[in-house]
């Protein structure tokens, strides 16, 4: 195509003006129009050498779809990421792009990357809004699976599954369908009827949803087995929250970023209607410094806090949170306070956190993962008056099924163990992936491993 | 969604629901809960399971009106619809080996402690139970506790009935009368359980105490339910209920329980205010 267009810099996002988005729950990125797509996509030079696909955990062929956004036929490009993805539109939004597709752009090496992002939600968005035909249920293959956990795996694996014919049954233990989808990642970053949405497609192709059911306990793994299932897939995700082993951590206004959110999306705390009580803090620490830290703070200056702090002990190199949310948590006014780590949480006379008190910290040697492991000032604490804690340090993986299930082998963390080229566990036939495997990660890496499993299960079924 | 097979007033303030939910009835142990949500928009609240009945397939709860969740779920009558029914959750009570228990029922912690005493009656142990109301009025399970136990001591508070003082008043007596058990069982108000337990580390007699916290998934994903057990942070939900009471932080456990004590008193208000708007 000779009508490329060699700007260097991506087209920018219409967003909600900072100083009102962070008093609201609405999405912050109002996405491309067709005409800023359009534009966007021609900024693709199509290279022969596609790194940006080797690059994405589902493998999209993400110059074919661009180009048909550049030619202007969105829908086709639609065509394309289904063939590897159930849940374009989220990945559209929460994919760390940067690290991924984008980061490989060969347009990014002198100016910025191809907006692959933007343009794979505009591509969902677009389809949601334009299509209407109901899509076709495939032909039943005779085989049954189940799947465990309706998170971005477990949805993952389920519509791969479907697509191919078998009949899947998944299994939700929260009273609504999407895992991390709907109770943690919160509504202005990722609107829960496009979740709904994408559930939807799932169910138009046969895929059977069971809420309240709490594999392990109401049934297990064997059961499962007896019940027809000849192949069982465990995206039962992040379990619990890990806290820091500090002094202060019981007292009345310190959450886990788990519960933070889980009341906040899940239950719509935020709303003023909601039965869901959530604590209308002034002065809020969040410490940590990945995506669910980002999401947690954000949340608590829209719940009408005056401060919000980032506390982090590395430097703002090495959050580990999506660039994109670093920035809009900074333009939301959320103060960053890197290089510091808590040492202690104080309440006051009732057990209400009244402050925290820090050390500042320091980038010593690179550590076995290659980060610059942070050292401790000497001498540097200092105290912040706070009234909520946050604790966005991580989770180790829900217990329920390894605990439950004979055979299922797991190591020291919790993590399930399985063989990386299929994601079958221990177990013969039971698959898993996701944080269940991994420890808290990606949604997308999530989505792989759902997809891996997917296609291994079917090798070996048929 | 969950039919209420039967609905009874227990006490003015304790309602008895047996629900359809025949999975859940085919795997529950006493010990175990349930999360409710009665309406779609309705909290999600951890209710002890106190009875169930595998062949019928019947989970049977009660509960105390103590804020708006609960009397919301309250509103429901027989042949209605429980939006939300999860279970059986957390760890069952462990029985097995008991031979000689003292089980000690605080208020509508009664209605956890019946199926536990119900089990190890029907396994040969010798019970003794000790329940505890603050006034005749609240009484509950009465005759059922009797049945299932070897000895059975009611107390009020008041005195209006059966005996007046604390559980912890006939504890000591039954432990200062040479009375030698594998294990007190006790399960109430927090602040009961804390005497307990402080009553049976004199005679360093193990107790297990049933933990009831604030919670919202009851899987082992939000970590409110956290508590501080013999000083390591453990979590209701899929470590507990059941925690040796000796190692239990009570102190905290009280604390935290207040966390919402505010939002709570504003949702009873106004639902009392719907309520008799309503009438």
């Amino acid at each position: 195509m000779s009508d490329r267009n060699m700007d260097l810099h991506k087209c920018p996002m219409p967003v909600q003006d900072a100083d009102a988005r962070n008093k609201n729950f609405e999405e912050v990125a109002l996405g491309y129009t067709y005409d800023m797509a359009v534009n966007e996509a021609k900024r693709c030079l199509n290279c022969k050498k596609k790194p940006c696909v080797s690059a994405c955990p589902v493998n999209i062929d993400i110059p074919a779809f661009i180009e048909c956004i550049a030619s202007e036929k969105p829908e086709n490009a639609y065509d394309i990421l289904s063939e590897q993805t159930s849940l374009a539109a989220v990945c559209g939004r929460v994919c760390p792009q940067e690290s991924q597709c984008e980061g490989k752009c060969v347009r990014g090496i002198k100016g910025e990357p191809v907006g692959i992002g933007r343009l794979e939600r505009f591509a969902a968005d677009y389809h949601a809004e334009h299509n209407k035909n109901p899509q076709k249920k495939p032909k039943y293959n005779g085989h049954k699976a189940a799947i465990i956990g309706a998170g971005p795996s477990g949805l993952t694996a389920a519509g791969d599954l479907a697509k191919k014919g078998y009949q899947v049954t998944v299994y939700e233990a929260l009273h609504l369908p999407g895992g991390v989808l709907v109770y943690g990642i919160p509504e202005f970053r990722l609107p829960k009827a496009i979740v709904q949405r994408e559930i939807e497609n799932l169910k138009e192709i046969g895929v059977e949803i069971v809420t309240n059911m709490v594999i392990g306990k109401i049934l297990t793994i064997d059961e499962l087995f007896e019940m027809g299932n000849e192949a069982i897939f465990i995206g039962s995700g992040a379990g619990l929250p890990r806290f820091m082993n500090i002094p202060g951590e019981s007292l009345k206004g310190v959450y886990s970023a788990n519960e933070f959110l889980t009341r906040i999306n899940l239950m719509k705390a935020y709303q003023e209607d909601s039965k869901t009580p959530i604590q209308k803090a002034k002065r809020v620490a969040v410490v940590g410094g990945g995506n669910v830290a980002m999401d947690a703070a954000r949340c608590a200056k829209r719940l009408g806090a005056e401060e919000v702090f980032i506390v982090y002990r590395r430097s703002m190199n090495e959050l580990p949170a999506r660039k994109e949310e670093v920035e809009h948590a900074e333009e939301e006014g959320i103060v960053f306070k890197t290089l510091h780590n808590p040492t202690e949480i104080h309440g006051d006379e009732n057990g209400n956190v009244s402050g925290m008190t820090c050390v500042r910290m320091e980038l010593g040697e690179p550590d076995a993962g290659g980060r610059r492991r942070p050292i401790v000032i000497e001498n540097s604490e200092f105290r912040i008056d706070l009234d909520c804690v946050i604790m966005a340090i991580g989770t180790s993986p829900n217990p329920l099924i390894r605990t439950t299930t004979p055979g299922l082998e797991a190591n020291q963390h919790g993590c399930l163990i399985v063989k990386e080229e299929t994601g079958e566990t221990s177990r013969k036939n039971v698959y898993a992936g996701g944080d269940a495997v991994t420890g808290a990660a990606t949604v997308i890496l999530a989505m792989g491993a759902g997809k891996t499993a997917a296609d291994a299960i079917d090798k070996a079924l048929s | 969604m969950f039919r209420i097979i039967s609905k009874e007033l227990l006490n003015p303030t304790v309602s008895k629901m047996v629900v359809d939910a025949p999975l859940i009835a085919k795997k529950a142990e006493p010990g175990q809960f349930i999360i409710v949500r009665s309406r779609n928009d309705s909290e999600r609240i951890p209710l002890t399971i106190s009875d169930f009945d595998r062949e019928a397939g019947t989970v049977t709860i009660i509960y105390q009106l103590v804020g708006g969740s609960t009397m919301e779920l309250d509103t429901l009558k027989k042949g209605d619809e429980l939006c939300d029914f999860v279970g059986p959750l957390g760890k069952p009570s462990h029985t097995e080996g008991l031979k000689k228990v003292a089980v000690i029922g605080g208020g509508v912690g009664c209605a956890i402690a019946y199926p536990i005493t119900k089990k190890l009656h029907e396994q040969g142990c010798e019970v003794h139970s000790v329940v505890g109301f603050r006034n005749r009025e609240l009484v509950i399970l009465e005759k059922e506790f009797e049945k299932a136990s070897d000895r059975f001591f009611m107390m009020t508070d008041d005195g209006s009935y059966g005996e007046k003082g604390l559980v912890t008043d006939a504890l000591e007596r039954l432990l200062t009368e040479g009375n030698t058990y594998d294990e007190v069982i006790a399960i109430g108000p927090l602040i009961m359980m804390k005497f307990v337990c402080l009553t049976t580390k004199k005679y360093n007699v193990k107790t297990i105490v049933s933990m009831n916290p604030i919670m919202i998934d009851g899987t082992g994903m939000c970590g409110g339910c956290r508590l501080t057990v013999g000083g390591e942070t453990k979590f209701a939900c899929v470590d507990g209920p059941d925690f040796d009471g000796h190692q239990v932080d009570f102190d905290e456990a009280m604390s935290r329980g207040q966390m919402y004590l505010d939002f709570e008193k504003h949702t009873r208000e106004a639902l009392c205010r719907l309520q008799k708007e309503e009438c």
